[in-house]
This record gives C-alpha cells, structure tokens and sequence, in this order.
C-alpha cells in the first residue's frame, strides 16, 4: 500500500489529528458527518481545530449524497466521515451511486480495534468486505504510521483518471495511536497512473473519419462535466468548428449550452426526438466521456446501424464494453479535444458544407415534431408545465437544480435548460431515490450564494427527508420543489403501458401533509394546486430567504414523453400524444421483459 | 419466444466461439488484493476456471496470480481491462494471446487398491513420470506436475484402479522467450 517509502515523516501526532492533518493538507473546507463510538477520537480532534467545517448530517446516505452533490458543483472531491457498522453500510448507497456516476468521494469510516476486528464486535461490520464492489478502492489501515500515505492516496485515486468514491477504514486504537505524518507531496502512487493524453494516432485516424463525415453528431456525457470547464469550452470549439449538431446524456447536461441552435436535447430513453433519430441516421459518431449505457442505446442490434463510431474515455474498460467502435480513444476530454481541435485546424478539415446542410434540414424536420409538446390545462397544473414555469422564473448561471429519481427527473431533464456545466446534479446511473434532496445541501455548501433547487417527486422526497433538518441547522436556503402526483409516477407509468394499469403498490395513500411537516422541520412549507397559482408560488418560494419546501400537486396520469420502449430502437420512439391502444401495441411481450 | 438477455434490452447475444485464455495479473501483495480480482470475476459473470496465486518478489512485495477463464474475444478484452483498472494490479498479460505460454500444474493423487490394481497404478505412474511420495499397504500418494490435461488424462486412469481423492494447484504459466511479462 505504501509507496513511496523514503519519505520520512516531518511531525509526529495522533492517528486523529493526522485525519484532519491531511483533509486540511488537501484543501478539504468541508465535510459530512455522523458521529459515533468508533469515530470518537476523530470528532475529538474535529472540535479541535477551525479549518474544517463539519456539517452534522441526519442519515449517513445524507452525507454521502451531499458529498456528492458538493463533488459535482465544484469539482472538488467530497468528503464524508461515518462511524464503524451501520454508519458504513448507510454508506454504501451513496457510495454505489458515485461509483456508477464517476463522482470523487473520500469517505472515512471508524472500524473496531484492530484486536476486535473478527469478533462480531459491537458495531462492528466488514467495511472493506462490503464496500470493495462500491468503491473505486478502499483501504483498512491497522498501522498509524501507514494512515497519512493512505488518506493522501485516497484523495489521489478518487480524483484522478475516471473518478470515484474511495473509503478508508480507521479502526479506534489507530486514531488514538501516535504516528508520523507526511505531506501529500511526499505521495506517489505505485501503479495507479490514468492516461490523460490520446493516443496521437489514433487521434488522427478520428479527425480522417470525421472530415468524411456528411452527417455527424456527437454524443457527450459526464466525462465532459468530469474532466472539467476547459473540456466543455473545448467541446464547444470543436462542436462550432466542425458544426456538428450535439446531444448528450442526463450526466452530461450542461457541458453544451441548450440555448445553443447546434443543440439537440438530452439522448436515450426519455430524450428528444431529434437528438435519438439523428443518433439512429449519423454516419459518424463522435461518443465523448460517455459509456452507451442501456439507457441512451435502445436496442443494441438497432444502435446507429450505419455509423462508424469514435469513443473518447479516460476508462478504457469503456470502450468496446457495449457497443464496438471503429476508434477508441483512452484519455482525458480535455486533452483529447484539445489535440483533435489542434490537428483539425492544422489540416484544415472541414465537413462538407452540402451535406451538412441536408443533415441539418433532416434534423430540423425532426425538431418540427415538437416532441415536447403537452396539453395544458384550465384547472390542473401539468407537471411539464410546472417545470418550464419553474425554469422561466430561476434560470440563470447561478442557478443549480438537483433532482430524486423518476418522472419529475425526466421532465426536469427534458424541460430545465442549463447553459453552464456543473448546474445539474442527479443520479444517472444508480437512480437513487432520496438523492437529490441531500444533493442541494451539499451544492449549497459550495455555493452559498447560489439559488439551488431539488425538483423532486413525493415519493423520492421521504426516502431522505430527514436531511431538512440539516438544511435548517446550517440555514441552507435550498428550495425542495416537490411534483406531488400521489404515485410513485415512473413505476406507475411503466405498469400503465406493460402491466395492463395494475397499479401494484404504486399509489402512496397516507401522504403526510408536506407544508405541516416542512414548517414541522422549520422549514417554510408553500402549497401550489392551481396553474394560476404556479408563478406566485415560485416566486414566493425564490424570495423566501432560507430553506422552502413547495408542494406543487400535479395532474395524477401524467405520463413521461417522449419514450423509447424497452426493446425497441432509437427511431422507434413513442410521442406523447399518442393514443393508449398504439402504445400497448407498440410494446412487445419481450420488451416488457426488460427493466 | 427469444428470451431477452441483459438488465434492459437486448444484448447481443455472443455467437463467437468461448475461447480458453490464460491471464498472468501482478498485483500489489496488499490484503484484500485476491478477494478484489475474485470479486470481479463473479460480480461481473466471468468464468474462472483455474485461479493460483503466490508471492513472487518478497522486496517488492509483488503477488503474480494467474487466472485460467473461457469466453468470446470481447469478454476476454474486457476482463483484462476490468483488471487492469484494479488500483493495486500492475500489469495483466493475456498469455494466450503471446503464444508462447507455458503451463504447468501440479497434482497429488491418492489411490487405494491391492493385488494387480496396485502394480497397474504403479506402473502407469511410472509412465507419466509421477513420483511416489507417501505409501502404504494399499494406498499410494503420487506427485505428477505437467499440463492440466496430462493431469486429466493421469486421473482418468487412476479412477478404475481405486481413486481415492485428487488435489491440484491450478494453473501456473510463463511465456517462453527471454522477456518478463512487463516487457
């Protein structure tokens, strides 16, 4: 585990003090936390000291997901403190949904004494057993003079090459033992080096695939928020330069401005008609730090049949894992568009300008369809409504929208537009109901100035609600806009158009009464049950100085368009207004296998 | 009705041929670092057919493990980037692919039997060049190292003449040739 093992230690303290040595040595502000036994000599030493502030959590999922909603809007690494036992395995969800959303997360656990460990001791849980799959590493450190080389290694592996939760499990005799500390400078890692520049050549075989090109697009995702601001500036550059229209995944969402006219929307299962018919017909794919997941691709045999494929990722178990490309490219965004920006410039390339003409008139034919269109109504507010209302009235730079899992996180996807990266914050690739919520909080922390919204669903708000009590705690003024249909509304909807409308279990009787419960934590509680009330109650909500929770109640039946049905291609999407006998038809028995 | 395959939609489903591949992975001898290798291969639905694994620098503190598996061309591409991607692996070489492998695998065998059963063990072990380590009246331990299906084809015949139980390390390989595996 040690690396570089001639670094001799400079100053001698406790297994305690060297934690919050080394958070303070990494530029580590702030941290999320819940005390308890096994992680007393660390809150000891946290009381101790003024550079970190610790910001006391109500469930550990909380603190994890805050992590990483802090992670995601500043693009420093989140850190979270948890005790041994059920402190780590509340954990695990946070640190599964940063593992599938490539989210740098430091999270420290307090273990048993070494001399306990095995025992079935109190509390006691094999964190590094149960975290290995969930983590990008993790380390159990028994020697104190191993834990400052560990804690700096930690914050190395999580933020560099594709990023990731890291845990570090610290039984109690380790925090209390003295030992040497030793700076970050002093670690270099032993076999972890992620390669950030492209393979030169086959950069310039992607530029020679690219010029041929009549009818590019590229397909963004989270690496482009990952790799940082340069990379979306970059994308931006090349996008212009070489005029190819661009989509992106949900991670992806902010790396291209969506007021931008080369923008398509948001690809895959619930994304735009333009952007998943111009996926189907391109002839060249340009796939940058993204992982054709099941969700963007459709049905993997129908994938944009006739494009040659290139893939940038800094992961190269990446490539070639779902769908086969022609070039893949291991290396950072940044770096690679960088080096394609320069080779296409210095040869001159270009698209032809005819055929990119004809691919834009397809496309705006595609884009004619409107396939966000939805009916309004006199008297029910349109949960697509609410949001395009809610963009209308907070959008802006300063402006970063969270959101849970479901049906609220599409039309919050399909109907917020965001021009910045680092704006949007949900859970892709877990789908974490309970994660946006927490998520503000930590976006908050990073921004205290900023308007942070958490668009959420009734149902994924009470799976984390005890986080409101955080938000009053540290005054955090984030704004919980709840999209109140009584269903947990994307089980719902998938039972509607494959189960024959048996609503199994998937209609929440006993709500509690959202405003009573929010003003309950403190928080000031808004309700919305009319269209002609919608703005007022935004406004309201924007103006309130600290945290407030909107009740916005919506049409019941809405369902989420447009939708690529399971089993089905990218050109064979569902539109909204559709009738129901077209959409049972167009649901095979084995589509309705599917997840 | 085609039986759909994968979490979410249609996987394609692989039509190319398994193939039998051995990967040499050097890891970090560090706890932890073999239930990581394993775990892949099980979370993620790899075969392991043949697993060792053993200290092979003390300074260094280097382990070489040396997975036997089975799959499509691209199953096997992706296991070894999946490892490659394990913070403490240095290096995995798919030593199929080189070659050049050599592959060795040590077996203990012990038979029972008496009167012309007994002879017949002894002299077919004599034929594949095994050693006698242990002996009894009617028992014989037998020591044979070789390719697995040398090893195979010994416990094939040992079988009729009173098998009793069969241990074997697995798999260890190497690439012929003058170069270690990091080049």
């Amino acid at each position: 585990m040690a690396a570089d093992l001639t670094a001799a230690p400079t100053e001698h303290m406790t297994g305690a003090e060297i934690v919050i040595r080394a958070l303070a040595d990494q530029g580590v502000e702030h941290i999320f936390g819940y005390p308890g036994g096994a992680v007393l000599p660390i809150y000891d030493a946290l009381f101790q000291q003024n550079s970190i502030e610790h910001v006391l959590v109500r469930h550990e999922q909380g603190a994890t997901h805050m992590a990483e909603g802090y992670a995601r809007s500043s693009g420093k690494p989140g850190v979270v403190l948890v005790t041994s036992g059920p402190g780590a395995t509340n954990a695990v969800t946070g640190l599964t949904d940063a593992l599938m959303d490539s989210i740098p997360l430091v999270c420290i656990t307090g273990q048993v004494p070494t001399h306990l460990i095995g025992s079935d001791a109190f509390q006691e849980c094999d964190t590094v057993g149960i975290t290995r799959p969930c983590t990008k590493h993790n380390y159990l450190v028994k020697d104190v003079n191993d834990l400052a080389q560990v804690l700096h290694e930690a914050f190395y592996v999580a933020t560099s090459g594709r990023p990731g939760p890291v845990v570090v499990d610290i039984p109690k005799d380790v925090q209390f033992a003295t030992g040497g500390y030793i700076g970050p400078r002093n670690v270099v890692h032993k076999t972890y080096h992620p390669k950030l520049k492209g393979d030169a050549e086959k950069i310039k075989a992607a530029i020679e695939i690219l010029r041929t090109a009549k009818k590019p697009i590229f397909y963004t995702g989270g690496g482009v928020i990952n790799s940082g601001p340069r990379a979306s500036e970059l994308l931006r550059e090349f996008a212009r330069m070489t005029g190819a229209p661009v989509t992106s995944t949900l991670m992806g969402l902010g790396a291209y401005p969506a007021s931008d006219p080369q923008w398509l929307g948001m690809l895959g299962m619930h994304g735009s008609f333009e952007a998943n018919n111009a996926m189907h017909d391109c002839d060249v794919m340009l796939c940058v730090g993204a992982r054709f997941d099941d969700r963007i691709t459709g049905r993997l045999d129908a994938f944009s049949p006739g494009s040659r494929k290139i893939h940038i990722d800094i992961d190269p178990s990446s490539i070639n894992k779902n769908v086969k490309v022609e070039v893949g490219i291991v290396g950072d965004v940044a770096h690679v568009l960088e080096d394609m920006i320069q080779i296409w410039k210095a040869s001159r390339a270009q698209i032809d300008p005819a055929g990119l003409m004809d691919w834009e008139r397809r496309i705006n034919s595609w884009r004619a369809r409107n396939c966000f269109a939805y009916k309004t109504s006199e008297t029910t507010i349109k949960p697509q409504q609410a949001v395009e209302r809610l963009y209308e009235l907070t959008k802006g730079p300063d402006t970063y929208v969270t959101t849970e899992v479901g049906q609220h996180q599409m039309w919050a996807a399909q109907y917020y537009r965001f021009d910045e990266p680092n704006r949007w914050m949900t859970s892709g690739g877990l789908g974490t109901m309970g994660y946006g919520m927490p998520a503000a909080i930590g976006v908050q922390k990073a921004h205290p100035e900023a308007l942070v919204i958490d668009i959420a669903g009734e149902a994924s708000i009470q799976m984390c609600i005890q986080e409101l009590s955080t938000a009053v705690q540290y005054n955090l003024p984030i704004k919980v806009f709840v999209l109140n249909n009584e269903y947990m509304g994307m089980v719902r909807q998938w039972q509607q158009l494959l189960h024959g409308s048996r609503y199994s279990h998937s209609y929440s009787e006993a709500l509690p009464d959202f405003v009573k419960l929010a003003e309950a934590y403190g928080v000031k509680g808004l309700r919305c049950e009319h269209p002609d009330d919608l703005d007022a109650t935004i406004q309201a909500m924007i103006d309130h100085q600290g945290p407030v929770f909107v009740d916005c109640v919506v049409d019941k039946m809405e369902n989420c368009f447009p939708m690529i049905p399971s089993g089905r291609a990218h050109n064979e999407m569902l539109l909204g207004d559709v009738g129901e006998k077209t959409v049972n038809e167009a649901i095979t028995e084995e589509g309705k296998m599917l997840v | 009705m085609r039986q759909p395959t994968g979490s979410a939609y249609f996987m394609e489903e692989h039509h190319e041929a398994v193939a039998r591949h051995t990967l040499a992975i050097l890891v970090d001898n560090e706890p932890g670092v073999l239930a990581r290798v394993i775990g892949l291969f099980s979370g993620r639905g790899y075969n392991i057919d043949s697993l060792t694994v053993s200290e092979v620098s003390h300074e260094t503190n280097l382990s070489r493990i040396t997975v036997v598996t089975t799959g499509p061309g691209e199953v096997i591409d992706q296991i070894k980037t999946q490892l490659d991607r394990l913070v403490p692996v240095h290096s995995v070489v798919d030593l199929t692919l080189t070659g050049r492998a050599l592959e060795r695998e040590l077996l203990l065998v012990k038979v029972r039997g008496k009167g012309e059963n007994r002879v017949e063990a002894l002299s077919l072990a004599d034929a594949f060049r095994a050693r006698v380590i242990d002996a009894t009246i009617e028992s014989f331990v037998f020591e044979i190292t070789g390719k697995p299906d040398k090893l195979d084809q010994f416990i094939l015949l040992m079988k009729p003449l009173g098998l009793v139980e069969v241990a074997r390390t697995g798999v260890a390989a190497i690439a012929r040739g003058p170069e270690g595996m990091d080049g």
